[in-house]
């Protein structure tokens, strides 16, 4: 089996599932997390499990729109990045703290 | 070989990923992130996208990594969580996500075309004849085989995002590269903003303070933000 | 001269009305300007009109409802009638409207509100000279509440006094209650025939479509096609078509809204009370114009009433009831005003009886002189009061005669006009009046007699009272003549009200030549007949103002004990008495449906609903980012579950 794994065809699937499976780790990392940064970091994590699948298709499809649409994901998380810490360090300010179940004053 | 690879980056991809969000100590999941970058970036090599390997080892797990640790630092977060794990959100998100995994298994076991072999797909083609002719043109007593220099993929993707002019199908991302820039302003802008803290001006030298500013109460600003 | 410049007539007042309402009620001067202005434009416009120089321009269409299949849509449009009982009646409204306004300058000179008065006035010449004009029953209905609404305005023209303010209310309910009747009327004779529209033609075709059949049969085709006359008109289509039933509503509806403003018996109440606006509004509104309305729009679609015998019958009854009772009422009051009041509800009745009784050419006779002499009444008496220091009561007068003669020379004229003395304008028209009721019944002529007998009695106690004999309070005794603007008016008023009725200025002898047509169908024109035309009245009126002299000469109060006739057959009291029972009544079921029905059940309800769903959904907004998170991953993979799989 092992040896059939290792010299099998590579498909397009298995770079779909292994982007499904990273994005799911992030998920779940965003939802039980009680750290901000870290659960910025999976949403992170999430967007390059979307990058991946983006660039997978790029390939399969013979076309390099797909790698054009990732350099612009890249560059926007990195933006998105910079200000989402920007934003906890002024919440940091405030609240002298980064854990989410401080932070309920959505509560009605 | 490109089996074995594939397994490799991505078993290792996975690893990290899952210790980026089992860890309890920040840094460490900010160190994890890293490598899963770096697996992924293996990935993005075994699709023949090189450039973007570069650019993501670059940006992501270069400057947006320094990024998490230096807040994290600044911030001294306290290094892992005391706080015991919610069973209860880990067991829901952990049905979520097999939910999540399962519309994906069910969806590409529908779609037969994704079973192909993804190496045995053509190597994206850059030129169209009619752009080949041109660049022939445009390059009077060129070496016949100069074409093929300029087809790799960094080449290929500047291109596309820089050309203005290309055939009559063809789309150009010169306007959203454009806009892309403007964002990163508006960013950087954003942050200076949200990160300024008002402090009172200081005099410059020579010139005389005329009034006092009014002290500034910690209270009332306390009530405003609550 | 250019169609166009009609339109002036609505326009002119209604831009009076307008500048005043949104700026001009602060600058009186100004107020008074524009729509002292604006009437005598109308009345320029209206003696050319008259003349006929001016042609109805084109309708302009206000409102256009699409028909269905089978039944056709309506078209309501504002035009303008030009006949000659249109033309008549507007150069009575706009030459007594003139006219009041004039002697409003002087007598409201000291009112801090005036500006605010002369925009009603505008307000009620925009709107009588479109019920004058109106060349459907919509357009006339929608004017018609334009008189009403600024009589509301101006009888509560004080409305700092209470009295004032609930004459006001009393007023405009009573109009409505009537106008619920009109406008069942209006929408009668809509179903019946598809149409609204009242102008001459399409009367005269409607009567025609309705009574046919009974000429066909008389008729040979020869003869209906060698008259064609005003009769042969296209029948209006659409409609249910008619039935005796449907017409006889039609009648009472449309004599309903009559009911309402020109203050026939049931209704009569609000008039009297209506006194408590300034003198100058009773004189036009409530004397003159307004309240003539009712018997204009009788006489307008009077070939639709000679469709109904019974509906004429309780025309006339009502009238006749009216005439004598308000008569009877006004020989017992003692406020200068009310007796004037009751004096125009009685002829008010006179009219109404003569339309019932077949005679709409004696009604708009009649219509016309009263104008005349029942303005100058009120103006006269305004100028009374006025020389009084707002001195209502006739008990407290005496001696007038005097010490401001030219008030007190023209109110005599008017008083004579109005009981009819030989020579002066009622004469004429009350009497021609008499004999076309004669002709329908001699009951309704004999009750007519008496009322003028008992016209003659009150007015005459009324001139004696407040103009001879000693002096009975010191407003009385100091008295000051009213300055020319006041006077003018006056002076011409009493010169119509002498000259009005004669034949030389033939005034009967237009009406009778517009009512020829009319009445041929039905009844034959009446022969002229002397003594009972002017010997018998006249001499019932001439005993008894004998009567009244003796009975009333240098009293010092009244002689007559206190009867019912000065509570006013208690009519008020009664409808006091009624109303409280029944509105406390259906006021009280109303209140428990309005306390748990509507608030209870529906607002109560529907609020207790929303604030319960909103606790219910108050549960997810936990604030925590965590179950913000699994809530909306949650919604994606169902959204995409359904999207991809569920079909």
């Amino acid at each position: 089996m092992g040896t059939n794994h290792l010299t099998m065809e590579i498909t397009l699937n298995h770079y779909l599932a292994v982007g499904a499976i990273l994005f799911v780790i992030g998920l779940i990392g965003v939802i039980t997390r009680r750290n901000l940064i870290i659960i910025y970091m999976s949403l992170e994590m999430m967007l390059q499990a979307a990058n991946l699948t983006l660039v997978a298709f790029s390939r399969f499809n013979g076309h390099l729109d797909g790698q054009v649409f990732v350099f612009f994901v890249i560059t926007v998380a990195a933006a998105e990045v910079a200000v989402g810490l920007a934003l906890i360090v002024a919440l940091y300010r405030l609240r002298q703290t980064t854990q989410v179940q401080d932070l309920t004053t959505l509560k009605f | 070989m490109n089996a074995l690879f594939f397994w490799f980056f991505s078993v290792a991809m996975i690893i990290c990923g899952l210790a980026v969000i089992l860890n309890r100590n920040a840094v460490a999941s900010a160190i994890c992130f890293a490598f899963t970058i770096f697996y992924m970036s293996g990935l993005f090599v075994m699709l023949s996208a090189f450039f973007l390997a570069a650019v993501q080892i670059l940006v992501t797990a270069g400057a947006v990594m320094v990024l998490f640790l230096f807040i994290i630092m600044l911030l001294d977060v306290d290094a892992s969580e005391k706080i015991p794990r919610q069973r209860v959100w880990m067991a829901a998100s952990l049905v979520l996500g097999l939910g999540f995994i399962y519309l994906v298994a069910r969806t590409l076991n529908e779609m037969p075309e994704g079973a192909v072999g993804i190496n045995s797909a053509p190597e994206p083609a850059y030129f169209s004849q009619q752009q080949a002719a041109t660049e022939a043109n445009r390059h009077p007593g060129a070496t016949p085989g100069f074409l093929t220099d300029l087809d790799d993929d960094t080449h290929r993707i500047g291109r596309l995002l820089f050309a203005t002019k290309v055939g009559p199908n063809e789309t150009t991302y010169v306007a959203p590269f454009e806009i892309t820039s403007l964002l990163i302003l508006v960013a950087t802008i954003g942050v200076i903003v949200l990160c300024k803290q008002d402090e009172p001006r200081r005099p410059e030298p020579g010139e005389e303070i005329i009034h006092e500013a009014p002290p500034v109460d910690p209270k009332k600003e306390t009530t405003l933000t609550r | 001269m250019d169609p166009y410049i009609a339109w002036f007539l609505l326009l002119a007042p209604l831009a009076s009305a307008i500048a005043i309402l949104l700026h001009l009620y602060r600058l009186p001067a100004m107020a008074m300007f524009a729509s002292v202005g604006s009437a005598s434009l109308c009345f320029v416009i209206a003696i050319f009109v008259a003349l006929g120089y001016v042609h109805p321009p084109d309708a302009w269409t206000w409102i256009s409802l699409p028909g269905t299949t089978g039944h056709g849509g309506m078209e309501i449009e504002i035009g303008m009638i030009f006949d000659p009982l249109s033309k008549a009646m507007l150069l009575v409204v706009t030459g007594v409207g003139l006219l009041v306004h004039i002697f409003s300058i002087g007598y409201m000179a000291n009112d801090p509100g005036r500006g605010r008065f002369f925009g009603g006035l505008s307000i009620f010449m925009f709107s009588m000279t479109g019920i004058v004009l109106a060349t459907n029953l919509i357009e006339l209905f929608f004017f018609w509440e334009g008189v009403g609404l600024s009589s509301y305005l101006l009888i509560g023209f004080w409305f700092t006094k209470e009295s004032a303010a609930a004459a006001a209310n009393k007023a405009f309910v009573c109009n409505r209650l009537a106008d619920f009747g009109f406008m069942i009327g209006i929408l009668t004779y809509w179903i019946m025939l598809g149409t609204v529209s009242i102008k001459p033609a399409d009367l005269a075709g409607t009567y025609n479509a309705i009574n046919l059949p009974q000429v066909e049969s008389t008729l040979t085709p020869a003869q209906i096609a060698a008259n064609p006359g005003p009769a042969i008109a296209v029948r209006p289509s659409g409609g249910i078509g008619t039935s005796p039933l449907l017409i006889t509503i039609m009648v009472l509806g449309l004599f309903a809204g009559c009911v309402g403003k020109s203050a026939m018996f049931p209704l009569h109440v609000w008039l009297p009370d209506a006194m408590e606006g300034p003198t100058p509004v009773s004189a036009l509104i409530h004397a003159a114009t307004m309240v003539a309305a009712g018997v204009y729009m009788l006489c307008r679609v009077y070939p639709l009433l000679l469709l109904s015998d019974a509906g004429m019958f309780f025309i006339a009854s009502i009238g006749c009831i009216t005439a004598f009772f308000a008569a009877l009422v006004a020989i017992q009051q003692n406020d200068i005003k009310r007796i004037l009041a009751y004096s125009t509800l009685s002829q008010l009745g006179y009219m109404v009886m003569a339309v019932g009784c077949g005679g709409p050419d004696a009604a708009m006779f009649h219509l016309t002189t009263h104008a005349f002499f029942k303005a100058l009444l009120f103006l006269a008496a305004g100028s009374v009061i006025h020389a009084l220091h707002e001195e209502q009561d006739i008990w407290k007068m005496g001696g007038l005669w005097q010490k401001i003669p030219l008030t007190s020379a023209t109110f005599g004229i008017g008083m004579l006009a109005l009981i009819g003395f030989p020579g002066f304008a009622g004469f004429f028209s009350k009497d021609y009046l008499l004999s076309a009721c004669y002709d329908y019944s001699p009951i309704f002529y004999w009750v007519g007699v008496i009322t003028a007998a008992l016209t003659a009695f009150y007015m005459t106690r009324l001139v004696v009272v407040a103009f001879f004999g000693p002096a009975r309070s010191d407003a009385a005794r100091h008295p000051h003549e009213s300055p020319r603007n006041m006077t003018i008016p006056l002076i011409l008023l009493a010169i119509l009200s002498v000259v009005g009725g004669w034949p030389l200025l033939g005034i009967k002898a237009y009406f009778h030549a517009w009512s020829v047509p009319l009445l041929q169908a039905v009844i034959a024109v009446p022969e002229p007949n002397a003594f009972l035309e002017m010997i018998l009245p006249s001499t019932f009126v001439l005993f008894s103002v004998g009567l009244a002299v003796v009975v009333y000469w240098g009293q010092e109060r009244d002689p007559l004990p206190d009867t019912v006739l000065a509570h006013k057959f208690y009519v008020d009291e009664i409808y006091n008495r009624f109303l409280v029972a029944v509105q406390q009544m259906v006021a009280n079921i109303l209140s428990w449906i309005d306390g748990w029905i509507l608030d209870g059940l529906i607002l109560r309800g529907s609020a207790y609903l929303c604030v319960g769903v909103g606790e219910l959904l108050r549960l997810f907004q936990t604030g925590s980012l965590q179950t913000y998170a699994f809530l909306f991953s949650l919604g994606s993979i169902l959204l995409i579950y359904f999207t991809l799989f569920s079909h």
